[in-house]
């Protein structure tokens, strides 16, 4: 671009920068001395500088702030919710983890017409009804889903009866009775059934701990 | 000012819009500064400047605390500011180096639509004129110059706000000021 050399160029440049090494600076001095056209150039420069660092410092108009607050976009509630979202993972994870879990116990309550029982020995059925029979005794746990209970003879139990119903005879129960109709105790009783398994597992696994 | 702007800022994260009017007031001529030295026009400046805060609103929760809020937000309105610029431009090769001229190429040759004939330029006023010049520059040494001289950072901050390597921040620094002392030198 002219007859200087690059390096004095260059060091102008390191110069202008405020990144020249002292020796380099003294250099610099030197040949700006002996040659003219470095000089010009030197002070062009530096001149160049001066006049951009001279453009008047120009200033926002003074609605500025008011009109950008203005042109904010409004908190909707989706950006509301997203927020939420990344703040609260916890009880998002939680919300989620209960509607999944009613959404299962739902269905299984609602897909699940079928007739079903607990087998045992010495249980008759008839039709939809599960029968103790006269003078028998069954020992154990009895869980029927869609169907009802007759008890003629002896059970030795407790008995839970998922829609349906317990019919009153003359038999005997050593247990309990547990009748369910509606969708919100089924909940409930699959909620005790899993905490009481949860709590039985625990004690399962202390008692070692304890002998 | 610095553990001023980040107590703003993560009032601003909470959802508190008047926090981030603060934000604005401080930062307000600084920015538009910026915008209207790389874009020379009140109305364009404003526009982008107030773009430029909205997505820094809108965006908040992207800033790293441990950062300067300042480079962020520089950063967002030079990168706005090069757009605009380019969206202005015809879509002929602009990239090609213009013949006959070092390290120009297309883009200053239309920086502004027509070039004034040497009368009028001599007509203009100092400060005009600069502006001028300025925008004739290529956007990538505008960028620079800009940052350097008229918002007077450290090279290590504009690489950062660039978010170019130190080493291409000051050849385009040189080279605008090379551009610059050309263009400005029948002043």
């Amino acid at each position: 671009m002219n007859a200087c050399p690059e390096k004095v160029i260059r060091m102008m440049d390191d110069y202008l920068d405020g990144e020249i090494s002292p020796s380099e600076e003294k250099e610099l001095k030197e040949s700006l001395e002996n040659c003219s056209d470095c000089r010009k150039i030197y002070q062009e420069l530096t001149r160049t500088i001066a006049f951009v660092q001279s453009a008047s410092h120009v200033q926002a108009p003074p609605d500025f702030v008011q009109k950008t607050m203005a042109g904010l976009p409004k908190e909707s509630q989706r950006v509301g919710v997203k927020r939420f979202m990344r703040h609260h993972p916890l009880m998002i994870a939680a919300a989620l983890f209960v509607l999944l879990m009613s959404a299962a116990m739902m269905s299984s309550f609602s897909d699940d017409q079928q007739f079903a029982f607990t087998k045992q020995e010495n249980l008759v059925v008839e039709g939809e009804t599960v029968v103790v029979p006269a003078g028998q005794t069954v020992v154990g746990d009895i869980t029927i889903r869609n169907g009802d209970l007759r008890v003629d003879g002896e059970l030795e139990g407790d008995v839970t009866i998922v829609n349906g119903q317990y019919m009153a005879s003359s038999g005997v129960i050593d247990g309990e009775i547990e009748e369910i109709d509606q969708v919100f105790e089924w909940l409930w009783y699959t909620i005790k059934g899993t905490f009481n398994d949860a709590v039985s597992f625990f004690d399962s696994n202390e008692q070692p701990i304890g002998e | 000012m610095d553990a001023l702007v980040n107590k703003r800022i993560k009032r601003v994260m909470k959802g508190d819009q008047d926090a981030f009017a603060e934000i604005v007031e401080l930062y307000q001529h600084q920015l538009f500064q910026i915008c209207y030295r790389m874009l020379g026009n009140r109305h364009e400046a404003e526009d982008i400047a107030q773009e430029a805060f909205t997505r820094a609103y809108v965006n908040i929760h992207t800033f790293d605390q441990n950062r300067k809020f300042s480079t962020w937000l520089y950063r967002i309105a030079t990168n706005l500011c090069i757009d605009r610029i380019r969206k202005k431009k015809p879509d002929y090769h602009l990239d090609a180096e213009v013949r006959g001229t070092e390290g120009l190429n297309m883009y200053s040759k239309i920086a502004n639509e027509e070039e004034l004939p040497e009368e009028e330029l001599m007509r203009m006023e100092v400060q005009e004129r600069v502006q001028y010049e300025i925008s004739r520059l290529p956007d990538k040494y505008r960028a620079a110059i800009v940052l350097k001289y008229i918002e007077e950072l450290p090279l290590a901050e504009i690489s950062e706000i660039l978010d170019l390597p130190l080493g291409t921040v000051k050849t385009r620094i040189h080279r605008g000021r090379e551009a610059l002392r050309k263009q400005l030198s029948n002043l």
